[in-house]
């Protein structure tokens, strides 16, 4: 009877020291896809996609619950970036990129409610109570929530335009089919 | 002087006899010059004049914006007329922020010029820098990289070599040629002046073989000038790339991502080193800049001296006008000029050569398929695999492009110019190097991005923390306060 007692709670101490220890050792924190997706994600935690932030959004990416165009700030390249790291097709050719934005505000309806100034998450609009507003642009990332929350339509979203900086050639058209070729 | 093999490159008809003959001469002053404020590699340049001033020849219209820019003067004395946006001498015809000065015809100096450097060639390289600086020479070659950054190389690096660059390898081109046979003297005492600001012991100017009689007068004048080697190079398209030149001279190749500085050798156009000596020895900045106007379709095909803003149209009337009606305008050489969507741009800095190309000599066709002969494998004066990089490209993989290294192709156009298939590959290049740049600057804007809300996120949790410990001390306040009224 002891023996028995004895050498069950031995085994049982020995492998739950193994079984400790191994789960120290081999410890995983979470799952690393989530941090990779959250590197390709704007990280600005905009909300846009419908999770509370871009972290949120990788976990349900990692999950599969969310789709790769989860993110409308991104655009193509980030859904591209995201099919390409969790090994899918998107099909992307519906989703239509409408190129980088950012906001302005109209001085003429600016009200300096301040609500834009609470939402946006890079501190990019400067202003105070009743004053007038106004969009940092280089800090803005386009991510339209001041646009939405806006009481008066002071705001619009604005197409970043090219300048000759930024401004490259077009990927040539493809190679001719050849016709007179047998 | 011994020279180096250099791989590849191709031997496109040359066509420079038709301008090479005949003269350097001045373009009568336009009614209006368009001066951009950005004809430079870096910061747009800051106007400090106002719509409605009078200026002098010579005035400094524009300051530099940055460390890496270049100061814009007026070429000749009159009114500032506006600072308005115009089409910028690109492919996209795009605008951009320009002075227009409208001429007075008196043509007067401002009496506010640095005085002449005394004695340049001993004097402090820091002093030298400063004024080539202020002159706002840039590479007149094509690259239109401010010069006085390029000079300041040698303060960090060991130079050994000045390479003055007279190789003018693209066909019809004859500017440079026509510089060195009028103006040797010029351009090598300001060749002199800059290896002094550059601390490099030798001056060395590589000439294409293609031109004998530069060859001649520059071999000439050199006799009387201590240090400085003139040199015969191979005509083999791409020789007047920097990096090519300095290969064929010293042997070396320049790794990618790295300069010819880091070899030792700092490079520099034959028209900068003249600009350098006016800057120099006269005080005066660069106001004017010799242009071929070349082509099947110009009428009178010449080098001209034209003042920085004069208007492309005002070149091709002065050369006779158009004989008829071209199929393109380059601005550049033939192999890696960029097309003109109007000749209502202005001359900058680093325009070389206007052509208006006919039919014929753009030889254009449709594109067939890759029949993979491997032409442009063996030709690429880089050593990169086009055919490989632009099936790349054309399925989208710009990424496994640029791992075999689209970003160290220099646009040399020679792949596109053998193809047999009329494949463009150098467009295909061109354009992944700019989509790569887009991502560039999109994941910057992302870090820049994520710093801010970074700092918005740490800031808040400060306030609220901030918000707790005062409303903490409120507290135990309220608590001491009820405690001793208890008492009381």
């Amino acid at each position: 009877m002891l023996l028995a007692v004895g050498s069950l709670a031995a085994m049982g101490a020995t492998l739950g020291a193994v079984l400790g220890i191994a789960a120290r050792l081999l410890h995983v924190e979470g799952n690393p896809l989530e941090a990779e997706l959250q590197d390709l994600l704007p990280g600005s935690q905009c909300g846009q996609c419908g999770y509370v932030g871009c972290a949120q959004a990788a976990a349900a990416l990692a999950r599969g619950e969310a789709p790769v165009t989860v993110c409308p700030p991104g655009g193509k390249a980030v859904a591209e970036k995201l099919a390409k790291k969790l090994g899918v097709t998107a099909d992307l050719s519906e989703h239509e990129d409408t190129g980088p934005e950012y906001a302005l505000i109209n001085e003429d309806l600016c009200i300096g409610c301040l609500r834009c100034i609470g939402e946006c998450t890079a501190d990019a609009i400067i202003g105070g109570p009743k004053q007038l507003h106004t969009v940092i642009t280089d800090n803005c990332h386009g991510c339209a929530k001041c646009f939405k929350i806006c009481p008066t339509e002071a705001i619009t979203m604005c197409k970043v335009p090219v300048t000759l900086g930024t401004w490259h050639w077009d990927k040539p058209q493809a190679v001719a089919p050849a016709e007179h070729m047998h | 002087m011994k020279l180096f093999p250099v791989r590849g490159g191709v031997h496109p008809e040359y066509r420079k006899e038709r301008t090479s003959e005949s003269p350097i001469v001045a373009l009568p002053l336009p009614r209006a010059l368009y001066l951009p404020l950005q004809q430079h590699i870096g910061a747009p340049a800051v106007p400090v004049v106002a719509v409605g001033d009078l200026v002098k020849k010579g005035q400094r219209l524009a300051d530099r914006g940055g460390s890496v820019s270049a100061p814009v003067h007026a070429p000749t004395s009159g009114r500032i007329a506006a600072i308005t946006d115009f089409a910028a001498p690109h492919p996209s015809g795009l605008p951009q922020p320009t002075i227009v000065l409208e001429p007075d015809g008196a043509d007067a100096w401002t009496d506010d010029l640095p005085s002449p450097i005394a004695d340049p060639l001993d004097t402090d390289p820091a002093a030298i820098r400063e004024r080539v600086a202020w002159a706002g020479i840039v590479g007149l070659g094509g690259a239109a990289f401010p010069s006085a950054v390029k000079l300041q190389l040698g303060t960090e690096r060991t130079i050994d070599i000045l390479l003055i660059n007279g190789a003018e390898c693209e066909p019809y081109l004859t500017c440079d040629d026509r510089v060195m046979r009028e103006h040797a003297a010029e351009v090598l005492d300001g060749a002199r002046i800059m290896a002094r600001a550059l601390g490099a012991a030798r001056v060395v100017v590589g000439i294409e073989e293609n031109k004998p009689q530069a060859l001649e007068i520059m071999g000439k004048a050199a006799l009387a000038a201590a240090g400085v080697t003139v040199t015969a190079v191979p005509a083999q398209y791409p020789m007047g790339s920097e990096r090519h030149l300095t290969q064929a001279i010293i042997g070396k190749e320049t790794p990618a991502r790295k300069l010819t500085a880091d070899l030792g050798v700092v490079v520099h156009n034959v028209a900068t080193a003249r600009a350098v000596h006016h800057a120099v020895r006269f005080g005066r900045p660069l106001l004017a800049r010799v242009v071929t106007v070349g082509g099947g379709a110009i009428k009178d095909a010449r080098n001209v001296e034209a003042p920085l803003g004069a208007l492309v149209s005002d070149l091709v009337s002065f050369c006779g006008g158009l004989s008829r009606p071209p199929k393109r305008i380059v601005n550049g050489g033939p192999m890696m000029g960029q097309p003109l969507p109007s000749l209502d741009v202005p001359v900058v800095k680093g325009t070389s050569g206007i052509l208006a190309l006919t039919t014929e000599e753009t030889n254009e066709r449709p594109s067939q398929p890759c029949i993979r002969c491997g032409t442009c494998v063996t030709i690429c004066p880089c050593g990169l695999v086009p055919v490989e990089m632009a099936a790349y490209i054309r399925k989208d993989n710009v990424e496994a492009a640029a791992k075999i290294g689209v970003r160290d192709c220099v646009s040399c156009g020679s792949c596109s110019y053998v193809c047999p298939s009329h494949i463009p590959l150098v467009h295909y290049f061109n354009y992944a190097k700019g989509h790569l740049n887009d991502l560039d600057r999109e994941v910057r804007k992302r870090d820049h991005i994520s710093t801010l809300v970074e700092a918005r996120r740490s800031r808040l949790e400060k306030q609220a923390e901030a918000k707790r410990a005062a409303a903490a001390v409120r507290k135990t306040q309220e608590a001491a306060t009820t405690d001793s009224e208890a008492r009381a």
